[in-house]
């Protein structure tokens, strides 16, 4: 926040850079430390420094170094590589657009595994896979290889927009309604997910489990290159919203006295909230809690404004959700947890603290 | 010039605000007096472009309202809502940040800030968290916000709605003074107030607002008087004048019937 050569002296602005400046460092570490420890951490434990050497020589295009064995190369870079890239991606991706959910709702419950909009997400994928192939021969090669990630993102973005109708009037949104609205919102797509899977064939889906607790066992460099665009978008656009979404979170009048479109302000978030969370649904699954832990933290310790919190969300929610992998996979070897247990161990119980504290406007 | 004419605004068959003239020059405080429901908050909202109008127009600087982009608005006038409801936990120096242009540096981004938190009184809270405050605080922090807006941007025209609702004298008097020296510097100031005593001080024009309607506008000197104050509160007492201008005291009140 601060330009070279200005003294924040002890007063106004002061902490305000203090608190912001430490936490991203602290997220950083945590993200290069997560990634590490995904990359060493499995079946076969693979020490650091060779980790290195592995992907210096990867990034040199030569075969591995001397006293590397073949098998550890193999296992970092066909097998960890692609899913600690796709997990950290899937976490920046659910943190991020957890926060600017939120910010667009102005209410720190807006969780997108929560409200519905990443069931949404799912139901119109599983639609796509068992229903796609009948229009899929008339599609392009090229946009038949994005037809998942559209799909879960049209899916994700009908949740959204009904969502919001439902519980917004005049901007304002009701928390209960927000939070009601969510749930039968959720219900109904987990319902049609779990119909359309039980009537669709074996090899048409994977298990049930994947679309409701979500996974990144099928991680892979084709999965990272259809949903990279759409986490891109959300990534790009949201700090660029990030002055309007500060403003929108002291009202929606107050934001349009400062100069803000608050209609096109709302409406651009939520797509792009849809795109990230629909591709994260199309490769990873619904994933939950992971948009409500780690805004809510961030906003407790580096501040409210939207710059910091969705740097400080990108760096944290994929930290969070590759540490949340790695307890995945290694807590009942060989069988591997869904992921989406991991987050709802964290996330559940941390979900009941917020709403226990906003009992008040819950009216509980 | 910011200027409205035969204004009105309705909302399901009730009408808020019945063929409403105003009109606000740079230089001059104009404050808006009237009873609760008498159309004052929707008439300042109409004014800044918040609140559709049903009928009439409003000009800011020779052009309509409408013409006007949300962005350019925000550049030629700040407005002060009567309440503002702060849902993440911002510190009050972030508030009040949020009112400055964003292609500032740093260092004046942070000379702004501190001028506006000295202005209204709160540069020794900058760190706390809003939510923490009190009311008057709270308010104080807002007009601060504000002021930062209207620096930044060389606004002219400030829009308060109830400014001083939940301020101590000392406090009502000193955005009294800050809504004095705008109007000083080029700027013009409309305000709601519910205080006579502080409109009579404060403002070079009264208007008078009952049901919807302008029943009365001028200088505090000619507006105030007891038959408008029976008109439009109900109730009679007896207004004096000072040099500066005419008071009235609330001991001396009859309630009717």
């Amino acid at each position: 926040m601060s330009a070279g050569g200005v003294a924040m002296p002890a007063g106004t602005g002061a902490a305000s850079a203090r608190r912001g400046g430490l936490m991203l460092a602290a997220g950083a570490v945590l993200l290069v430390a997560a990634i590490v420890a995904a990359l060493a951490i499995g079946p076969i434990f693979i020490a650091p420094a060779d980790i290195l050497a592995i992907l210096a020589d990867a990034a040199h295009g030569i075969r591995p170094t001397e006293g590397i064995a073949m098998r550890d190369a193999v296992v970092v870079l066909d097998i960890r590589l692609p899913r600690t890239i796709l997990t950290a991606l899937v976490g920046a991706t659910l943190a991020v657009a957890g926060a600017v959910l939120q910010g667009v709702f102005r209410n720190p419950l807006a969780d997108p595994g929560l409200v519905g909009v990443s069931t949404g997400a799912a139901f119109a994928a599983v639609l796509w896979i068992v229903f796609g192939g009948m229009v899929g021969a008339f599609l392009p090669q090229a946009v038949l290889a994005f037809a998942l990630p559209i799909s879960a993102f049209l899916g994700s973005l009908i949740s959204t927009v009904l969502l919001y109708s439902l519980a917004t009037r005049e901007g304002r949104t009701s928390v209960a309604m927000l939070l009601f609205a969510g749930i039968a919102l959720g219900a109904l797509a987990a319902a049609g997910t779990g119909l359309v899977i039980f009537v669709a064939s074996d090899q048409q889906l994977r298990e049930f489990t994947f679309w409701t607790l979500g996974s990144t066992g099928g991680a892979s460099w084709f999965k990272i290159g259809i949903a990279l665009p759409f986490f891109a978008a959300l990534f790009v656009g949201s700090f660029w919203l990030a002055r309007g979404l500060d403003a929108l979170a002291i009202g929606e009048a107050e934001a349009f006295h400062l100069g803000v479109d608050t209609q096109w302000l709302k409406r651009l978030a939520i797509v792009l909230v849809a795109a990230g969370v629909g591709a994260a649904v199309a490769v990873a699954g619904v994933i939950g809690f992971v948009g409500l832990v780690v805004p809510h933290l961030l906003r407790l310790s580096a501040g409210p404004m939207h710059d910091r919190l969705l740097i400080g969300c990108a760096l944290a929610g994929g930290a969070l959700l590759l540490l949340s992998d790695i307890v995945a996979r290694t807590v009942a070897v060989p069988a591997e947890v869904p992921i989406g247990v991991v987050t709802a161990i964290i996330g559940a119980p941390y979900f009941l603290y917020l709403v226990h504290r906003n009992r008040a406007a819950l009216g509980g | 010039m910011l200027v409205a004419r035969g204004v009105t605004v309705a909302i399901k068959g009730k009408t808020l605000l019945q063929d409403v003239d105003l009109s606000l020059s740079p230089g001059q405080v104009l404050a808006i007096v009237g009873p609760n429901g008498a159309g004052k908050s929707t008439l300042l909202k109409a004014m800044t472009g918040e609140r559709k109008t049903t009928g009439g127009e409003i000009e800011l600087d020779g052009r309509a309202l409408w013409h006007w982009t949300t962005a350019a608005l925000a550049s030629r006038r700040a407005v002060l809502a009567q309440s503002t409801e702060v849902v993440f936990p911002f510190l009050v120096s972030e508030i009040v940040t949020l009112g400055i242009r964003r292609n500032l540096t740093a260092a004046e981004q942070y000379r702004l800030v501190q001028r506006a938190l000295v202005a209204v009184d709160m540069s020794t809270m900058s760190d706390r968290v809003y939510g923490t405050l009190s009311g008057g605080e709270k308010q104080r922090v807002q007009l601060g916000r504000v002021l930062a807006q209207v620096w930044s941007h060389g606004c002219t025209y400030l829009m308060l709605d109830e400014p001083t609702s939940s301020l101590d004298l000392s406090h009502q008097l000193l955005i009294l003074r800050l809504a004095r020296e705008h109007a000083l510097s080029g700027g013009g100031v409309l305000m709601i107030l519910h205080d006579l005593n502080l409109a009579s001080m404060a403002a070079d024009e009264i208007v008078a607002l009952k049901d919807g309607n302008r029943i009365a506008s001028g200088a505090p000197v000619d507006v105030m008087t007891d038959d408008l104050i029976a008109a439009l509160y109900g109730v009679r007492v007896q207004v004096r004048g000072v040099p500066d201008g005419p008071f009235l005291l609330p001991q001396t009140a009859r309630l009717p019937g």
